[in-house]
């Protein structure tokens, strides 16, 4: 093995241009891989972070998966139902209070109720469909960060304006109300009510802040005409990431539909997916250009010592042996390279989060953010050494494999 | 009672394709050890195709290699490169010395590559083998600084490093002038002399004429066998 190393070290050694080509070549790759994962996992994670914070993690609701049985259906095997309203069902979730007190009992976070319909907001000559979720001041800091989205107002200011509703920045511009200002409500059933707006908040998702508004139980169980009634609980989790487990425990135990986060925003998830995949295509081929040079350069080593090559195998030196010394070389040129290259990839990483953007998500100007993570490092150098690795085996495999009488005979 | 080195049977290699040839043509020879013979034939005869096959570099169509009587037709590739190493040493006409490498390190590759011995032991035994050719203050030159005499002369040191049974050499003297074609020749012949087996294939009839025995070798068969010792003939070894 030593010899191998010398003799792979004789080789790149005297070659230093090409080496250094070779090895800038690997750099660069790796720099700018690790450039792109820690900004698009710092600007998914960024995406992410505010999704959780904005939405319930797990939403219970007063329904079931699937349609329930009819009793006529109970009764006579094979009968066709349509058109028919589920018999004796009662919107809302039956005993919330006790259903919320065996929930803390064991779910890693809080619950509070709510009371969700829909209705049109009616402003000046504006009509929009938005939601209504009534909610309980007190409990409502235990599981959403509106308190800390608010722009105007607080949440217990809801309490002290007639129909107090809080709505997003996002619909209040659109309809052009300030706070103070009275806006309509109609509900569902044709219920009217005339509400005082009492305080804004930007949540940073544009589709949440344009469609959803707050305001305490009372008027919101009064749009939907059910007095008392609560439909929905919504859970935060310490730890979000459990919320599709928690999610299902929780339907096991309640019958109750529990939606966790990941379910709700399955299509922005999955359009992930997509993303990543593309974005790892590209930095595979990144990784895989950058290994060119190393390619380039063992194939010309390789050229070059043909004879070299002839007279080692001839000696008898293994045909697995004399190949490993121009692996030896790649992985020289890869590792320096490599180190190069987290350095690049470390300082690009550095001078982008130095750089502001604006987020439309949230209107404001921020440094974008960047994930710092050991993981990349390891293996976005792992992929590019078995890059050159494989850069160096292909032509490494064609030069060895020649007979060495071809080349003897050539010679002599 | 003298030892067979090396016994050739019925060798025949051929090319196939669209340039059929028949290289060597089922040749029967049996060296001795310690015998130092000489390959003679007119260009093109197939010498050079049957010392790739004595010296185990290329495989036979037909026939058997027996190196100290163990046969060779059945190794694989690997195991051929393992015989190579150990119990044959090869010189060229070209040297093919590694360029970047001293003497030394040349001399030493096969010794380092079979990884029997001790960096210090081999570096003794490199240096002896060069002192014994003459190359001592040469040692740690690279081939571009060395003559074409000498450049060959280290790499028939190369060839004994790992103690070969067999030494094969083509046209080692086909590149060099008088004085160094007679030095290197003294040297094959002291080899011999000291118990390890020579086969050269040479052009020259008057260094021919030096070894134990000649074999002419024409369009790949064997048309005479002249020696000095005609107590080694092949025709009674082959009995
Ligand atoms: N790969 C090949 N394909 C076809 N014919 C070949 C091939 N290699 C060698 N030959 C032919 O085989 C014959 C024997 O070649 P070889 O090199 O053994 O001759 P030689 O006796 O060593 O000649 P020289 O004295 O010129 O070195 C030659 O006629 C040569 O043209
Ligand atoms: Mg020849």
């Amino acid at each position: 093995m030593k010899l191998l190393f010398n003799i792979a070290w004789t080789h790149v050694s005297t070659r230093v241009r090409q080496t250094l080509v070779g090895m800038a070549g690997v750099a660069m790759g790796v720099g700018f891989t690790i450039m792109m994962a820690g900004l698009m996992q710092g600007s998914q994670l960024d995406f992410l972070r505010q999704l959780v914070d904005t939405m319930p993690h797990i939403t219970i609701e007063d329904e079931r998966r699937s349609v329930p049985t009819q009793p006529a259906e109970q009764e006579y095997g094979a009968v066709q139902m349509s058109d028919i309203a589920n018999v004796g069902k009662r919107p809302g979730i039956k005993y919330p209070e006790t259903v919320m007190s065996s929930l803390r009992s064991w779910i890693p976070g809080d619950v509070a109720p709510s009371a969700k319909t829909t209705a049109i907001v009616n402003h000046g000559g504006a009509r929009i469909g938005i939601t209504l979720t009534g909610i309980d001041p007190r409990r409502e800091v235990q599981v959403s960060k509106l308190a800390s989205q608010m722009r105007e107002g607080k949440i217990d200011d809801l309490s002290r304006a007639p129909n107090g509703i809080i709505m997003g920045e996002a619909l209040a511009e659109k309809i052009g109300v300030k706070s103070g200002d009275t806006v309509l409500l109609i509900g569902g059933q044709g219920i009217q009510l005339n509400s005082t707006v009492s305080g804004l908040y930007r949540s940073g998702l544009k589709r949440v802040d344009e469609s959803h508004i707050y305001s305490l139980m009372g008027p919101a169980q009064v749009m939907m005409g059910q007095n008392g009634v609560v439909n929905q609980l919504r859970l935060r989790l310490n730890d979000p990431m459990l919320a599709q487990k928690v999610a299902a425990q929780v339907e096991a135990q309640t019958g109750y539909k529990s939606v966790s986060w990941q379910e709700a925003n399955a299509d922005l998830l999955s359009s992930f997916t997509v993303r990543d995949f593309i974005v790892l295509t590209v930095m595979g081929a990144m990784l895989l250009t950058s290994s060119f040079a190393t390619y380039n350069i063992i194939s010309t080593i390789t050229h070059e010592k043909r004879q070299d090559i002839a007279i080692m195998k001839s000696l008898g030196m293994r045909e697995y042996a004399v190949r490993r010394i121009f692996i030896i070389e790649a992985a020289i040129i890869g590792l320096v390279g490599i180190l190069f290259g987290w350095v690049l990839g470390y300082l690009l990483c550095y001078g982008w989060s130095m750089i502001t953007i604006f987020n439309p998500l949230t209107g404001t100007t921020v440094p974008l953010s960047i994930y710092y993570s050991a993981m990349h490092y390891v293996v976005v150098g792992g992929i590019s050494l078995l890059c050159c690795a494989g850069a160096a085996y292909f032509p490494a495999r064609k030069a060895t494999c020649v007979h060495p009488v071809e080349i003897i005979r050539g010679a002599s | 009672m003298t030892e067979v080195a090396l016994q050739a049977v019925e060798l025949v290699r051929r090319i196939e394709g669209d340039v059929a040839h028949t290289l060597v043509n089922g040749i029967d020879l049996a060296v001795n050890r310690g015998e130092f013979v000489a390959i003679t034939g007119p260009s093109g005869s197939g010498k050079s195709s049957l010392l790739y096959l004595l010296g185990l570099l290329d495989a036979p169509s037909e026939g058997e290699v027996m190196i100290c009587g163990q046969p060779t037709s059945k190794l694989s590739e690997s195991e051929r490169a393992d015989v190579r190493l150990t119990k044959c040493g090869f010189v060229f006409q070209f040297h093919f010395l590694l360029p970047e490498f001293t003497s030394l390190d040349n001399v030493l590759l096969p010794m380092r590559a079979a990884g029997k011995m001790g960096e210090a032991e081999m570096h003794e035994r490199g240096l002896a083998l060069l002192g014994s050719l003459g190359l001592a203050e040469h040692a740690n030159k690279r081939p571009n600084q060395l003559s074409g005499g000498q450049r060959q002369r280290v790499a028939i040191a190369r060839a004994l490093a790992n103690r070969p049974e067999i030494i094969v050499a083509d046209e080692p003297t086909g590149a060099l002038d008088t004085k160094s074609t007679e030095q290197v020749f003294s040297i094959l012949r002291d080899i011999a002399d000291n118990g390890q087996t020579v086969i050269v294939v040479t052009h020259d009839p008057a260094l021919a004429a030096r070894a134990d025995r000649r074999i002419h070798i024409v369009d790949g068969k064997v048309a005479e066998i002249t020696g000095r010792d005609e107590g080694r003939r092949v025709c009674e070894m082959a009995n």
